[in-house]
């Protein structure tokens, strides 16, 4: 298809992510599926004790605090990491159209790159739901990306919800600013 | 229909125990307290925490007992009881109780519980714990004495889970039902959430971000040991037990869009209950299994909808509110509370399910996660009160609200565990 239908479809695509919208119908070909390791769980002795005694119940802490960096990523040159969204809402703006479309070029000049888009919201309401419209907003980009022919192999879209606001703070102008998706290339 | 709001008399009051702080709001007259007259354990003054102060707590927690002030005089189990007198000072039931330091260091705890009104015993408590089991003493002590005076088994020994962030480290934390004692099960530089216990009260699940994505774990508390329950491509989340404990309900988007899907724990096969290009999250079964009530945005804003666990058409539950999140079904199956989002305040409501009829039950305006104490009594939710984050717990009327002691930080996701077999 010539850029100019390319563009149109993508217009359509903007302008029909509505509330209701249609939607355009994934079919995940890799799911990824991790079983853990240790499935056997132990399974607690019930209190023994004499009729009289009470036993506490111990809670064991586990710490995933490390001091391990992330990996440097390479990230592609001129593009805007992130893009943003109005309240409740996953309708993708039309000022962000550039930055969608020169994402999508760098990722299919560079079939081995990798790209997380990671789906977030303002801290009005609930966390479930909030991870929900996270991931609608992250789902939409990379609808959008896919429109543009990007791979399906190429992208994943995930959801913080609320948990990692890029600005603390009440008020619009805060909440504004973590109603967004960002684009993680990965690593390799 | 507009709730009668009446100025507590007794205001807030302020206890410590033990280091710990935890402070009583009780704001609005209950309609059926029982008088009860508490009286200081014997022998409790030697000790670092006051067995009467954590059995008056949990009783006024519960929003149908007040207390009425006792003297000077030292009772303990073995005491006569001049029934005559409390019957004046309006009292229906008289506690009294000893602890004893035995020649090992453990602690022999008595309690009496006497009916004021016909000058019965109701009998007493014996037990022998640990020295730093106190609490738990009291706690027994105290759901003893809810049992026999209300026929309805008490929720004091009782343990809750809630996450805290302080500093950019999130805790999960296991504590006793007023708060107190709080243990880390899970420390974490990446955000938990939605922590929901197994029907056994042995483990917690909940959604960890330590991968950099939302992953649903069980964590089994005494051992530490963690199952990674789901990490499929996209997000995995909002994970609910079974009340048989073989299955649970959650939010996954790994075939696009967050759709719920039944896991059975065995096999670890995946089903999936519903299919839209709506949001459907926050599933929890009914108390007989045979249901999930979830939260879905199909009608345009997000309402809470039932469907049969086998499969089937969904039908909605809420209708009195425009935003409707975050179910939690007593163990009774009566109640539905949930989150509505009102002129922009997030409030707890509670829905009568077999009437329809809703109430809400708070003035706040950022309430989050409510969760049913096991004898569907009272309620623990999340809010926002002078500026922090704090855990709540409310009577189903919301009369009787407590703000319960907790870690420092930011603290929030509260989930009530269940009764506990051998404690």
């Amino acid at each position: 298809m010539s850029n100019v239908v390319y563009r149109v479809v993508l217009a359509g695509f903007f302008l029909s992510l509505t509330a209701c919208g249609s939607g355009v119908k994934l079919n995940e070909a890799e799911v990824e599926d991790k079983k853990g390791a240790s499935s056997a769980l132990t399974q607690s002795n019930p209190a023994t004790g004499a009729q009289q005694e009470s036993k506490p119940l111990p809670v064991a802490n586990v710490d995933l605090n490390t001091n391990a960096d992330a990996a440097k990523v390479a990230v592609p040159a001129a593009a805007e990491l992130v893009v943003y969204f109005e309240l409740d809402s996953y309708t993708l703006r039309a000022q962000d159209r550039a930055t969608i479309e020169a994402h999508a070029k760098q990722l299919s000049a560079n079939k081995n790159r990798k790209l997380v888009l990671e789906g977030h919201t303002d801290e009005q309401g609930g966390r479930e739901y909030n991870l929900a419209l996270g991931q609608k907003r992250a789902d939409a980009v990379r609808q959008a990306l896919r429109l543009l022919g990007v791979s399906e192999g190429q992208i994943e879209s995930v959801s913080y919800g609320e948990e990692k606001p890029a600005a603390q703070g009440q008020g619009e102008q805060s909440f504004a600013r973590n109603r967004r998706v960002e684009f993680k290339y990965q690593g390799n | 229909m507009r709730r009668r709001n009446f100025l507590a008399a007794a205001g807030a009051l302020a206890m410590t125990e033990a280091g710990a702080q935890f402070r009583i709001e009780v704001s609005g007259v209950g309609l059926t307290r029982i008088p009860i007259a508490v009286f200081a354990w014997k022998g409790e003054e030697a000790l670092t925490g006051r067995i009467s102060a954590v059995v008056r707590a949990d009783l006024e927690r519960s929003g149908q007992f007040k207390m009425i002030e006792t003297d000077a005089a030292v009772l303990d189990e073995t005491s006569t009881i001049d029934a005559q007198k409390w019957r004046q000072r309006q009292a229906d039931a008289l506690l009294v109780g000893s602890v004893t330091r035995l020649s090992d260091g453990r602690m022999d705890v008595r309690a009496r519980l006497w009916d004021v009104v016909s000058g019965m015993d109701r009998g007493g408590q014996n037990m022998v714990v640990g020295p730093g089991q106190l609490r738990l003493a009291a706690h027994k002590i105290a759901d003893d004495v809810y049992q026999k005076l209300t026929g309805v088994r008490g929720v004091f020994s009782t343990r809750i889970a809630y996450v805290s962030r302080t500093s950019g480290r999130h805790q999960l934390w296991v504590a006793d039902a007023d708060g107190e004692n709080a243990q880390s099960a899970l420390s974490s530089p990446e955000p938990i959430i939605s922590p929901n216990w197994s029907p056994n009260g042995q483990q917690l699940a909940y959604v960890s971000f330590e991968a950099k994505k939302p992953v649903i774990y069980a964590h089994d508390l005494a051992t530490g040991r963690r199952r990674m329950i789901a990490s499929f491509k996209g997000s995995n989340s909002a994970p609910a037990w079974s009340p048989d404990g073989r299955r649970m309900a959650m939010t996954l988007s790994r075939d696009g869009g967050s759709q719920i899907f039944v896991m059975d724990l065995q096999t670890m096969d995946v089903r999936r209950l519903t299919d839209s290009n709506h949001i459907e999250t926050e599933p929890v079964f009914s108390a007989d299994g045979l249901q999930i009530y979830f939260v879905s945005d199909r009608g345009g804003s997000p309402q809470i909808y039932r469907m049969p666990v086998g499969g089937g058409s969904a039908q909605r539950v809420t209708f009195q509110t425009a935003y409707s999140i975050s179910p939690a079904i007593s163990p009774d199956g009566k109640w539905l509370a949930y989150i509505a989002r009102v002129q922009g305040q997030f409030r707890l409501h509670v829905q009568d399910l077999a009437s329809g009829m809703v109430q809400s039950l708070t003035e706040t305006k950022a309430d989050e996660s409510p969760s049913f104490a096991p004898n569907s009594k009272l309620i623990v939710y999340a809010t926002q009160h002078e500026g922090a984050e704090a855990l709540m717990t409310t009577t189903i009327d919301g009369q009787t609200k407590t703000r319960l002691a907790g870690q420092r930080g930011d603290i929030r996701e509260p989930e009530w565990g269940p009764f506990l077999v051998g404690v």
